[in-house]
């Protein structure tokens, strides 16, 4: 696969409203020459694996800042692997450290803490696509 | 005729002050303020130099700590502990679900219930969270939005039914839509139905509540969402003007409400242009106030405001080091004079504070308010070269994003800022500037230690957080099933109806109606959802 076709969905999951980090990612992955799908605001999982598989997407970034994301996260990976997808997803936002353990666990494939930078941020998704590939 | 310094002493000499002594660690004795015989002095038009003559030798600012996760029986403990502390305003979170308007038991919910603030579903929740505590006595600030209305109705519903009438309360309900809209989206109805939910809360508290601020015109989240700190100011700011403009077309006069305004902004890491931001945010408002709007009320034109230390500066690496970004921003919001504080935890680019975390954000302001005597003399950066010319130029900036707002409106702020979150204007800029600051940030023309520079240390990582688990959550919805099942249904759906045929009428105001549903021990979701089936909801568009 080469670099110029990576789609990736970029979503927000749950009631959280926070939606900087989810457009500056959108803006620095786009400006990476990878093209973006936003979502919107208050999906559910359900919504957001339908999206994903619909869309054919290289990798989910799902921005989480509410403190959600150790319940909703792996339901978006469970929904889309219901579906019977591989597509690998990426949680990004105020997530501590002593929880990637247990992402880890639930299937999510990488985890991006707040003040990542930019290239950080776009290696990260493309070795997960990569790797999937 | 007297001089401006003349008059600012008669009002200074009129004001009840603290007890000194006021001079510096040395022992120089310090004047109230300094300024030019003619210059301009603090409580005089147009109140750069702040809202009043005495400023802090009156009162300090409010130590005004924002709290709240959990149950409600949780979070009254926090509340009690902050009391305890020396803190004197609460200040309440709410969690997601209550922010919009969704029971605890909302499939919506799962996993948000308790966890960014405390979950309040009924007025029995409302009980839980404020008891033991004297709501006539202290002051009560309320971080709620879209179901503002609904919350307010039951916090008096609550006081009243504890003995405390209404006339009595003291404190401020967020209550400022429009910002949702444009920063931190948390809306549920469109914005003009959500508008007529602002004006029935003015029209109330103006008429019922004396002591009530009925709204608090927020740039903070604006701010935290990215904008530049001109944006900040200008978007705040004309908000006010039209939530001024929906009051006056309800046929409130300008200084029935006007001083019930409040403003809150916040406090980012740039010292000097956060200071500036301030002084200009007094100026416009005062001028505005004035000359557009026609206050003659003082009150009306002295712009207050709280000021909260900026999130978005706080980093997860070497989490110790933002004690020391949010000292140097609480300073600037007291040397810009603001009215209360709450200064942020270390560990909130991780988690919600903990106990410890909270009380040393607190101990910051108590530094600054008795260690520094940084507050013995007002205005205290007024006169430089430097501050006056950002402050102007602050000021300038925000009168060009004005004129583009009052051509977006034809000729009403009210209307420009409506149209301009209907054509994603504000949504828009927002992003953009976010996206200015993160490029200068990979840049490395923006520094931010411990995140692109002075990384050593990064590795510790043995800072206790607060972990909430799903037990709240569980707690809160057996809860809920258990005010579900002991009310009357009847009454339930009478307050209901009620409630469906007032929403239908725009003139009526819902206040009433809400007061008596909360009374019935209806749910804030039942509420919101009735008043949704009339006035529909509000989808955003998703744009990058």
């Amino acid at each position: 696969m080469t670099q110029e076709s990576l789609r990736v969905l970029v979503a927000k999951v749950g009631l959280d409203g926070h939606d900087r980090g989810v457009k500056v990612v959108a803006r620095l992955l786009r400006d990476a020459g990878i093209e973006v799908i936003y979502t919107g605001l208050f999906q559910t999982p359900e919504t957001v694996a339908a999206a994903a598989v619909d869309e054919d997407v290289d990798v989910v970034g799902l921005s989480m800042l509410s403190g959600a994301h150790m319940t909703l996260a792996p339901l978006v990976v469970k929904a889309i692997r219901d579906r019977g997808s591989d597509i690998p997803v990426v949680l990004g936002g105020i997530v501590p450290n002593q929880d990637v353990e247990e992402l880890t666990a639930a299937g999510i494939a990488a985890v991006l803490g707040p003040g990542a930078p930019a290239d950080q941020v776009v290696e990260v998704v493309r070795n997960v696509a990569a790797a999937r590939a | 005729m007297n001089t401006p310094r003349q008059q600012w002493q008669k009002a200074f000499d009129d004001s009840r002050l603290r007890e000194g002594p006021f001079q510096t660690m040395s022992g120089i004795p310090l004047e109230p303020v300094y300024g030019p015989e003619d210059g301009e002095f603090p409580g005089q038009y147009p109140y750069a130099r702040g809202p009043y003559a005495s400023m802090y030798r009156s009162k300090l600012w409010t130590m005004r700590m924002f709290a709240g996760f959990g149950t409600a029986i949780d979070t009254n403990q926090r509340f009690k502990e902050i009391i305890k502390a020396g803190g004197d305003g609460l200040s309440t979170a709410f969690d997601m679900p209550t922010l919009l308007g969704l029971d605890s038991d909302d499939p919506m919910a799962l996993g948000e219930v308790g966890r960014c603030g405390v979950a309040i579903d009924t007025l029995a929740d409302m009980r839980d969270l404020f008891a033991d505590i004297d709501l006539g006595g202290i002051t009560t600030s309320m971080t709620i939005n879209s179901p503002a209305a609904v919350m307010l109705a039951m916090f008096v519903a609550q006081a009243e039914t504890a003995g405390v009438p209404r006339a009595k309360l003291g404190g401020t309900l967020q209550n400022d839509i429009l910002k949702e809209y444009q920063a931190q989206k948390e809306f549920v109805f469109p914005p003009r139905q959500s508008m007529r939910l602002v004006r029935d809360t003015v029209a109330f508290t103006a008429a019922e509540m004396p002591r009530w601020h009925s709204i608090s015109i927020s740039g903070y989240h604006i701010r935290e969402a990215g904008s530049t700190a001109a944006e900040e100011l200008a978007f705040t700011l004309a908000n006010g003007f039209a939530y001024v403009e929906l009051a006056r077309q309800a046929g409130l006069p300008v200084d029935s409400f006007a001083p019930r305004l409040s403003f809150f902004f916040n406090a980012h890491i740039d010292f000097f242009e956060e200071i500036a931001k301030y002084r200009a945010a007094r100026r416009i408002w005062a001028r505005w106030l004035k000359e557009r709007y026609g206050a003659t009320n003082e009150r009306s034109m002295q712009l207050r405001f709280h000021t909260q230390t900026a999130g978005v500066s706080l980093t997860a690496q070497q989490p110790e080091v933002n004690i020391v970004r949010t000292a140097i921003e609480a300073l600037a919001g007291v040397l810009g004079g603001t009215q209360s504080l709450h200064t942020n935890s270390m560990d909130e680019a991780l988690a919600l504070p903990t106990e410890k975390a909270a009380r040393i954000a607190l101990r910051t302001q108590q530094v600054i308010a008795y260690e520094t005597n940084v507050a013995h003399v007002a205005d205290p950066l007024g006169g430089s070269y430097f501050v006056e010319s950002l402050t102007d130029e602050m000021e300038r900036r925000a009168e060009e994003i004005f004129a583009h707002i009052d051509e977006m409106g034809r000729g009403s702020i009210l209307e420009g800022c409506i149209t301009g979150i209907e054509e994603n204007w504000f949504q828009g800029r927002i992003a953009d500037s976010a996206y200015e600051l993160e490029r200068n940030f990979n840049r490395g023309e923006r520094i931010v230690v411990g995140v692109n520079r002075f990384l050593e240390g990064n590795d510790d990582d043995d800072l206790a957080i607060l972990k909430i688990t799903n037990e709240d959550e569980t707690k809160q919805r057996q809860r809920l099933s258990q005010v579900r099942a002991d009310r009357n249904d009847a009454a339930v759906q009478d307050a209901l109806d009620r409630l469906a045929k007032d929403a239908v009428d725009p003139e009526v105001n819902l206040m009433p109606a809400l007061i008596d549903a909360s009374l019935a021990y209806v749910t804030v979701g039942e509420m919101m959802n009735t008043m949704a089936g009339v006035f529909g909801r509000h989808v955003e568009v998703p744009t990058i």
